[in-house]
């Protein structure tokens, strides 16, 4: 016999429960559901919509009747539960049907808070909650005019566009001066106000509803003061409150909401709760995404694997006004301590303000033009220090030489077969269409779904917001990002642990930090084995199993599965002997072509697997070793002709940069690492779009840092100016040692500097003398360990891993 | 009936990897997991044909080293929501030499 599970509430946090739950074991459960509302599973923040006569309710279905048909699944549809034998486990609904369980998921939402004043329980008042209240509006907005909307906030904003759309006169009665107080300040409330009332809204604010009038159905509403207007309608959006009558009537320990602990199970082990009517650590929340990753996790423990804790979420929001944009994060109020930074362009309608306390963004909140609202919202959630580019922070991303991001409305002026995602050629139309046939609600999902924004990730942006065109806003995540889905911990917390408790391997990293997989996973694996080996350069041994193939196979792998080559050439510089040994290769492992790269020097391609060995065999006899081009390492370094042959070179910028990469070649790094030297600020080897460049001038150097070719194009910030090369070698091994300790694995230069800041990176390698050299003679020890031609250990010691096991036939 | 044919020492092949064996019909990777068991699948991802003996091994999937697509090493199925199957062998492993049937 199965277990029994019943779910008590047929809304977005406990239907996500039992879809996430059917994900990871379809067949543990006999499933019922119960729901007071005589329909399947249906997006509730898409009512708005219906009543703007966007959508359908047919379009904003879920999980309809046949679908839990089709997974077995019991609905008692319309059948409001009463009752609950905890002591028999027993749910008994209004109708009398009973259901037995072993385990109980309550998921009852929350109910709208109708003011207690004389004559709310009169017909015609309603909330905006369900269905049956947009059915309610859409019906009186046919015969009737006068609408009164109770509350400013956003739903009461959303019911009013609504009803205005449906043709009545609608007044918003708000009890503040400025509407949304707790998504907006006053100047973009008022900014708010004005589009409204420009679209025909009125607005009574800083007013008290004192009663409403009418002998069954309303007919009028009255204020303090004695001000009464009529209505035919009354819509109290005045708030929610946690539906917590049934858990309290059968004893459950409630506060405002379900009390529930980080797995969602409440005080009775046999009943988890998710959703709106849950208290968590002290919070309740209103919005689906902090909901879906509840529900995620209960799922996880109604499943018996017992992992994964809900630790709570920090939210955003955006209004679904069709033509109105406005977003707001985090305390965009701000207090003493903080700082604003706020641009108002009242002609264009815009408004932006963002508050930021020791150089990180706190809060922000934005009127007619959000483009931006995202970026801001990474930046406050990952707490990125904004001191570098805080001068054009609040002009937004496009300033700070980010691409990809298109306006607020980008998306929806594309049509279905424009192009969203360049790398895996994915239009418009296949997205909606996945998010809608599919149900997706999150990036994740249709990154997964689609690849879109799965490789480059330069469309995420865009990705986003047809997203969020298609079903609503969900803009919310978890409180800490774990690396992977392997751990709770997060990447810093795993480089502490590792330090701390000499952890010298992944395995001992795995066990000591509990990880969930026993043997990780394919994004974990490469970070830790790095963490490992950075740390403890002598002690902890490299596992190759545990690195992408191009690092295990020293070459790098093409589309058709076989390898590219590339020996080092030294700053670019080469003679003829190389070159003969390279064109004798290239003829004799028939190479498909042979191509100069981007870093200077030469690619030979289309080499057979087995035949690995052998060439660097031959390239090796010829004094040529591996060129890293497939590592998380030191890539190239370029360099120009500099003081040597170029009449305008200031310093020996080739040799500089030949010494530079005898000093550095085979370091590992959390990703490719690239320097390169110029001999004047002309800067023909572009050393300021190199994760490390030197520009020679004529009193010495200059060196830069965190500069990035690719996909995000960044401009290194000057770090130093020094006399000599020797200076310059020691800031570069300094510098490397920083970023090889502290940053994230995957993380090129140019973000890392971004979330710790340039201060922070001066005062580690420049500020601080001892600290510098102390740096410095770490990374050269790490040196003695990488500095060597995996090529030549690769022939020497894995010859069998390039040839097959056995030939048959 | 079965053909068993002997492949080499599961030692032959490293923990957490693969080796492939050549057949005039193509390659079969033969993988080795954390417990050594040993799975055999032909040696092209159903997405577009990447080497999976070259992916990562971590449980009983590998992840394809072209783009990242998860296959199930038991059954060669592709991890959902991608759709796809790499065709798989029987194998079997006496006193730590492995045999493969085609
Ligand atoms: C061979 C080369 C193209 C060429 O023919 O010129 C190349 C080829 C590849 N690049 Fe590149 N990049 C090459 C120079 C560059 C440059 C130019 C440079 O280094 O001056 C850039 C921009 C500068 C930069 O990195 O900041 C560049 C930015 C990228 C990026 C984007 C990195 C970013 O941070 O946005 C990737 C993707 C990645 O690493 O994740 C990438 C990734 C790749 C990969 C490794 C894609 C892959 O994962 O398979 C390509 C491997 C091809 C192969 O099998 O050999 N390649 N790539 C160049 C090798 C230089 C060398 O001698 O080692
Ligand atoms: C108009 C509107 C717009 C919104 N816009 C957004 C937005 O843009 N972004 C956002 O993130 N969130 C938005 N929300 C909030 C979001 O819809 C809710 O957070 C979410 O639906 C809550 O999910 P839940 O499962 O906790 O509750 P619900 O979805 O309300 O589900 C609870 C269900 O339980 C049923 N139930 C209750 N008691 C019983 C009982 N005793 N027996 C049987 N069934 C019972 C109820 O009838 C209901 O169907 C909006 C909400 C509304 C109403
Ligand atoms: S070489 Fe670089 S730019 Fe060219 S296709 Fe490959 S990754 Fe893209
Ligand atoms: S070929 Fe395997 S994931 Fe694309």
């Amino acid at each position: 016999m199965k277990e029994k599970l019943v779910l008590i509430g047929n809304g977005m946090a406990g239907m996500r429960a039992l879809e996430e739950l059917l994900k990871i074991t379809p067949d543990m459960y006999d499933i019922t559901v119960f729901g007071a509302e005589p329909y399947g599973n249906y997006n509730r923040i898409l009512l708005s919509p219906v009543l703007a006569g966007e959508k359908s309710i047919d379009d904003i279905m879920l999980n309809t009747v046949e679908w839990y048909k089709e997974n077995n699944i019991t609905l008692h549809a319309g059948k409001k539960v009463a009752n609950v034998d905890r002591k028999k486990r027993v749910v008994i609904a209004e109708d009398g049907t009973e259901e037995p369980y072993d385990r109980l998921l309550l998921a009852t939402g929350s109910n709208p808070f109708i003011i207690p004043v004389p004559g709310h329980n009169l017909t015609g008042v309603i909330g905006f909650r369900d269905i049956k209240d947009v059915d309610t509006m859409l019906e009186t907005s046919k015969s009737r005019k006068h609408a009164v909307v109770i509350g400013g906030g956003l739903l009461g904003l959303e019911a009013a566009n609504g009803l205005q759309i449906q043709g009545m006169d609608v007044t918003v009665v708000h009890l503040c001066d400025t509407l949304m107080e707790r998504q907006m300040d006053g100047v973009s409330g008022k900014m708010l106000q004005k589009a409204l009332e420009e679209r025909g809204l009125q607005f009574l604010m800083a007013t008290q509803t004192e009663a409403i009038l009418g002998d069954d159905h309303v007919k009028g509403v009255r204020f303090k003061g004695g001000l009464e207007i009529s209505a035919d309608i009354v819509v109290m959006a005045a708030g929610i409150r946690p539906n917590i009558e049934l858990a309290k009537k059968i004893g459950l320990h409630c506060e405002r909401g379900v009390v529930v602990n980080d797995t969602m199970q409440t005080y009775d082990p046999k009943i988890y709760a998710v959703g709106e009517c849950v208290q968590h650590r002290g919070d309740t929340y209103g919005l689906v995404a902090p909901l879906f990753e509840q529900a995620k996790v209960c799922a996880n423990h109604l499943a018996k694997l017992g992992i994964g804790a809900y630790q709570g979420s920090v939210t955003s929001t955006k209004l679904k006004v069709t033509g109105i944009d406005l977003f707001s994060a985090g305390d965009f109020i701000g207090d003493e301590s903080t700082e604003e930074i706020v641009m108002k362009d009242a002609s264009r309608g815009v408004y932006k303000k963002i508050v930021i306390k020791d150089n990180r963004i706190k809060g922000a909140v934005m009127y007619g033009d959000t483009v931006d609202g995202s970026w801001y919202f990474q930046l406050l959630r990952d707490g990125t220090d904004v001191s570098e580019f805080r001068d054009s922070l609040i002009f937004g991303q496009a300033q700070i030489g980010e691409a990809g991001h298109g306006g607020q409305n980008a998306a929806s002026a594309m049509s279905a077969e424009m192009e969203v995602c360049g790398c895996n050629g994915v239009c418009k139309g296949d997205i909606v269409k996945a998010i809608t046939t599919k149900g997706l609600f999150t990036l994740e999902e249709v990154r997964a779904h689609t690849k879109a924004s799965a490789s480059c990730g330069s469309c995420t942006g865009l990705v986003e917001q047809i997203l969020s065109s298609t079903v609503g806003d969900y803009s919310a995540t978890p409180k800490k990002k774990p690396m992977c889905g392997c751990t709770d911990h997060t990447h810093d917390e795993v480089r502490v642990a590792i330090t701390q408790n000499k952890l010298t391997s992944i395995t001992a990293v795995r066990d000591f930090m509990e990880w969930r997989n026993a043997d990780g996973c394919a994004s974990c694996r490469p970070a830790l084995n790095f963490y490992v080996l950075a740390a403890w350069p002598r002690e902890a041994q490299d596992d190759p199993q545990s690195r992408f193939i191009n690092e295990r196979a020293h070459a790098n792998i093409q589309k058709d599965g076989t390898y590219s080559v590339v020996p080092r050439m030294w700053g670019g510089v080469t003679n003829s002997t190389e070159l003969r040994a390279l064109a004798d290769a290239a003829d004799k492992y028939d190479a498909k072509m042979v191509k100069v790269t981007g870093g200077q020097r030469i690619d030979l391609f289309g080499i057979k697997k087995e035949d690995l060995p052998s060439i660097w065999g031959d390239l090796n006899a010829a004094g040529m070793v591996s060129g890293h081009a497939y590592g998380k390492s030191l890539r190239t370094v370029k360099t120009c002709v500099g003081s040597e042959w170029c009449r305008f070179g200031t310093q020996d910028s080739t040799g500089l940069g030949v010494k530079i990469e005898k000093m550095t070649w085979g370091t590992q790094t959390p990703h490719k690492f690239k320097i390169a030297v110029s001999g004047c600020p002309r800067n023909c080897a572009e050393a300021t779009i190199k994760d490390f460049g030197v520009v020679c001038v004529d009193s010495g150097y200059e060196l830069h840092v965190g500069g990035n070719g690719g996909i995000h194009v960044r401009a290194t910030d000057l770090l130093a100016r020094v006399k000599t090369e020797e200076e310059a070698m020691e800031y570069c091994g300094a510098f490397m040692q920083v970023y090889r300790e502290e940053a994230h694995y995957l993380d090129r230069t140019a973000p890392w500097i971004e979330r710790v800041g340039l201060s922070y990176v001066k005062q580690r390698v420049v500020e601080d003398e001892a600290g510098r050299k102390a740096l410095y003679k770490r990374f050269l020890e790490s040196q003695e360990v990488f500095r060597f031609d995996p090529w030549a250990r690769q022939i020497a010691e894995h010859r069998d891993n390039y040839i097959p096991i056995k030939k048959i036939g | 009936m079965s053909n068993w044919i002997e492949v080499g020492k599961v030692t032959d092949i490293p923990k957490l990897g693969a080796r492939v064996v050549e057949t005039s019909r193509g390659d079969i990777g033969i993988f080795r997991t954390a417990d050594d068991e040993i799975f055999a699948l032909r040696d092209k991802c159903p997405h577009k044909n990447g080497p999976l003996s070259q992916g990562i091994v971590h449980g009983k999937r590998v992840t394809c080293p072209l783009h990242s697509w998860k296959i199930e090493l038991e059954s060669g199925e592709a991890v959902a929501p991608d759709v796809g199957c790499a065709a798989r062998y029987e194998t079997k492993i006496e006193n730590g030499i492995i045999f493969l049937t085609l």
